[in-house]
């Protein structure tokens, strides 16, 4: 049935017939590799719509207001098992349920708040800032190593080993399974990448496969964890109960699976475009070295800035939502363009300057709704750590390559590499 | 800036009469604006500004010390405080506030904050009772949760409005037994209105409380000066060491009876911009009023007169008040803040948008009450007016959202974890005479039930 508010669209209907309209191509050239390292602009462009239907059928939102209505809007489902396409991309693994992140009220509740007791409050209060002091003393050993090198990568050499030490003593995972660890992390964040012209078979197969096998991994472990507990999220996750029981074994799985992988990726990207973004602005840094009590402000400011989700492609209406005008079909796919809603000039005056005094910051780096970020508590003290020590601990850093070389994943988005170069003292 | 300083708006003395929430959320805010002159508050109670929400909770279940909940400040104040004295009168003409030690207090301009206080046990012989309690200010906290740590058998709780029901889910939590007395036929209903308060009738029965509805207590009993029990009007009996009178608030307005101002039991009312009338309508340009102790015009209400016991407001509208004081004319703001305010019993947290008593009509638009989680959506003439979630609070944004747009009611379908068979249903929002307890919201106008305009003052 024809949509009668979809021909006051602000972008034209589409026509099978015709060449599609600019705007209709914007996802296709926002996942475009080549505009990786400065996809501001056509955020910029998605903003002159508000809503832009794309040649394939997905909406995309990039405005401030409307994303955050829609965030917080339960019509809009985070399950893909909605669409009224399936994107095999999106599914779980065969046999095994969606974590809760692509999961709806009530079991998305159910699932998170079983995965928050042993993490956060109101079970766990304490657990993020007990890991203050550890985290601290792995930034600065590894701030330290890199103190007589001449060059070094950010990424391989700080950035990627802080928060993926962190999370797999959180959980409860041996350092001897990092390595392991990461090729599957690796493979699954691939999976889910958008690569126009490309056949995504082989590559979702293995992510799938990865995702299974981290799975496998995960339970396996707990199961050893439930006979002897080691204090850590896995233990508890497999022994402690609250009111609503215990996750099954494979919730326990894909849960696990899902806080490793956010874990993961996502504080490496915060922490490498952190670097990059003080060095490109000399001025934050200098200020931030005099000022380290700034840090925290300076990091909610680099989260909107430099968000390490760009966008939520997972989302479907569960009715015809109707948003600036715009009628959005049920079980269409949906995308939030939050990296475009945080540089809304109606939002954030002057959103394309980093300001690390930014007041009034209320970002979309951790999305926002009841899928805003679990692990945003730890994200932010580590990515507040990992600064400070750095700037701290490493003078005359400068860039070696502007714009870096970036990892593949549109939506993870961030340097595979950061080089650096020091002066030598 | 000059024009500012020229006609005084910066300088100057205020007087902000209330020394808590509101009052020191809109002393900060005063300096915040760029006040430069003298400022001082009036606070009659003994000590600095503290925060009330954890005393009818975590101060009971002894978590928290009485002493401990002091308000943060969000910055220095360099304010003259005159604490451990009342306010017993308003010059208006003569500009001053007149203080129980006989000190009189000059302003140029004067805030109104003085908030509302227990509404006590109207028998004065049996409030005196060893054993019979409030629950409003720190002290009273403290005694109540020294009383509750020495076990006594029996708790009566007297109304079943929100601080009533969070009493007596202390005393639950705490394993002790409990009687909840509520004159209208169950509790929350004149905050929620019936439907929610028949969810909560069966929650609190669920956890063990003893709940009596449709009865009043008639007298409170005593031996030797101590509580041993009470009389109900049913005739029935019942002993218990210690009673919680929760008969709801009373507007601290009895210092501005002769002032002039437009202040009686149902509170201070101004304009949208927080300044006081004066009692022929007219508005001051001098003296303001937020908090508790206000009513004013709320566009999203029919431009009733409303007066919210919310934290929420009371720093809101404390903030718009304090720019208000300081600003010229054409930058002057309206206090527009959609209600809100939270309340957590019995494991359950319940927080609420919008009016839940301006309503006809209410529907579960999420949830389900069997399951501990619901999201209640309150509509009037077909439009949405509030929204009341219990362990969902994370969805009320959308519902603000809904409010403020004046959306349809019912709502669309669509919503996640909704059950398919629910209807709108009446809100069954009570006329509040019927009441144990004062309502937390007191709608004073003339819609959207005319039985509101009757709230009176006295027990």
């Amino acid at each position: 049935m024809p949509s009668p508010s979809l021909s006051s669209s602000p972008s034209p209907s589409p026509s099978p017939s015709s060449s599609p309209s600019s705007s209709e191509t914007l996802f296709r050239r926002i996942t475009d590799y080549a505009h990786r390292a400065d996809p501001y602009p056509l955020y910029a462009e998605l903003r002159e719509h508000k809503v832009a239907r794309q040649e394939d059928g997905k909406y995309l939102v990039g405005t401030y207001d409307e994303i955050a209505a829609l965030l917080h809007d339960p019509r809009v489902s985070s399950d893909v098992r909605n669409r009224t396409e399936p994107d095999p991309a999106l599914l779980p693994p065969e046999g095994l349920p969606p974590a809760f992140i692509g999961r709806d009220d009530p079991e998305h509740d159910r699932l998170r708040r079983l995965a928050m007791r042993p993490f956060g409050p109101p079970h766990s209060p304490g657990r993020v800032d007990a890991l203050r002091g550890d985290i601290t003393r792995i930034a600065e050993q590894l701030a330290d190593g890199l103190r007589d090198k001449e060059r070094f990568d950010l990424v391989d050499d700080f950035a990627f080993p802080l928060p993926v030490t962190v999370i797999c003593d959180l959980l409860g995972v041996p350092s001897g399974d990092i390595p392991q660890v990461h090729t599957w992390a690796d493979t699954v964040v691939t999976g889910l990448d958008f690569t126009p012209g490309e056949d995504p078979g082989p590559r979702r197969r293995a992510a799938q496969e990865a995702r299974a096998a981290m799975g496998l991994y995960l339970g396996e472990l707990a199961e050893k964890r439930r006979r002897q507990p080691t204090g850590d999220m896995l233990s508890a996750l497999a022994n402690d109960g609250g009111p609503d029981g215990q996750l099954t074994q494979e919730e326990l799985m894909v849960s696990t699976v899902l806080l490793l992988i956010a874990g993961h990726e996502t504080t490496v990207n915060l922490i490498t475009n952190g670097m990059l973004t003080l060095l490109r602005n000399p001025e934050a840094l200098e200020r931030l070295r005099a000022e380290p009590e700034l840090m925290p402000r300076a990091v909610e400011e680099l989260l909107r800035y430099e968000p390490p989700v760009q966008f939520l492609p997972q989302r479907t209406p569960l009715a015809d939502i109707e948003v600036a005008g715009v009628t959005i079909p049920e079980g269409v796919p949906l995308v939030l363009v939050l990296a475009s809603g945080n540089r809304d000039p109606l939002r954030f005056p002057d959103p394309d300057r980093f300001d690390p005094d930014r007041k009034d910051n209320q970002h979309f780096g951790f999305g926002s709704g009841i899928h805003n970020c679990f692990g945003a508590p730890l994200a932010r003290l580590e990515t507040q750590i990992a600064l400070t020590t750095l700037i701290s601990r490493l003078d005359g850093s400068r860039l070696l390559e502007d714009p870096p070389e970036y990892r593949n994943s549109p939506v993870l988005r961030g340097p595979r590499h950061l080089p650096l170069a020091q002066a030598q003292r | 800036m000059s024009s500012e300083t020229r006609d005084g708006r910066r300088d100057g003395r205020i007087v902000i009469v209330g020394a808590s929430l509101a009052g020191l959320r809109a002393a900060e805010t005063l300096r915040d604006e760029g006040f430069e002159g003298e400022l001082t508050l009036v606070g009659d109670e003994p000590r600095l500004p503290y925060d009330r929400p954890p005393l009818s909770k975590q101060v009971l279940l002894g978590k928290a010390g009485a002493e401990d909940c002091g308000l943060p400040g969000r910055r220095a104040l360099d304010a003259r405080w005159r604490l451990g004295v009342s306010a017993t009168g308003l010059d208006p003409a003569g500009k001053s506030v007149v203080l129980a030690d006989g000190e009189r207090l000059p302003f140029d301009r004067l805030l109104i904050a003085t908030g509302t206080r227990a509404r006590p046990w109207p028998v004065p012989g049996e409030a005196a009772l060893e054993g019979v309690f409030t629950v409003r200010t720190s002290d009273d906290a403290d005694r109540l949760a020294t009383a509750l740590d020495a076990g006594p058998r029996r708790v009566l709780v007297i109304g079943a409005g929100f601080t009533g029901s969070e009493v007596a889910s202390a005393c639950r939590e705490r394993g002790l037994e409990v009687t909840v007395a509520e004159r209208g036929r169950a509790p929350l209903i004149g905050a929620l209105g019936g439907t929610v308060g028949d969810w909560a009738t069966k929650l609190q029965r669920a956890h063990g409380v003893d709940l009596r509805c449709g009865v009043t207590v008639t007298a409170l009993k005593g031996s030797g000066g101590r509580l041993t029990g009470a009389e109900f009007s049913d005739g029935s009996r019942l002993e218990a060491d210690v009673a919680v009178v929760c008969l709801g608030a009373v507007r601290n307005t009895e210092w501005l009876a002769d002032s002039g101002l437009a202040a009686g039991p149902r509170g201070v009312a101004c304009d949208a911009g927080c300044r006081v009338f004066t009692m022929y309508g007219i508005v001051t340009d001098d003296v303001f009023v937020a908090g508790d102790v206000a009513r004013f015009p709320h566009p999203l209400f029919e431009y009733q007169l409303i007066a919210l016991e919310h934290w929420g407001n009371a720093v809101a509208q404390a903030e718009v008040a304090a720019h208000n004081m300081v600003s010229p004319g054409p930058l002057r703001r309206p206090h527009l803040a959609v209600p809100s305010f939270w309340s957590s019993q019995f494991g359950l947290s319940v927080k609420s948008v919008g009016v839940p008593t301006f309503s006809d009509q209410v529907v579960i638009a999420q949830g389900s009450p069997e399951d501990r989680r619901l999201v209640a959506v309150y509509g009037y003439r077909g439009r949405i007016t509030a929204a009341v979630t219990v362990n969902r609070a994370k969805w009320l944004e959308h519902y603000q959202r809904l409010i403020e747009t004046a959306a349809p009611f019912p709502p669309g379908p669509g919503a996640a974890d909704r059950l398919a068979d629910l209807e709108p249903v009446p809100s069954d929002v009570p006329d509040p005479r019927v009441l144990t307890h004062g309502p937390t919201v007191a709608l004073t106008g003339h819609l959207p039930d005319r039985r509101l305009t009757l709230i009176r003052p006295g027990g």
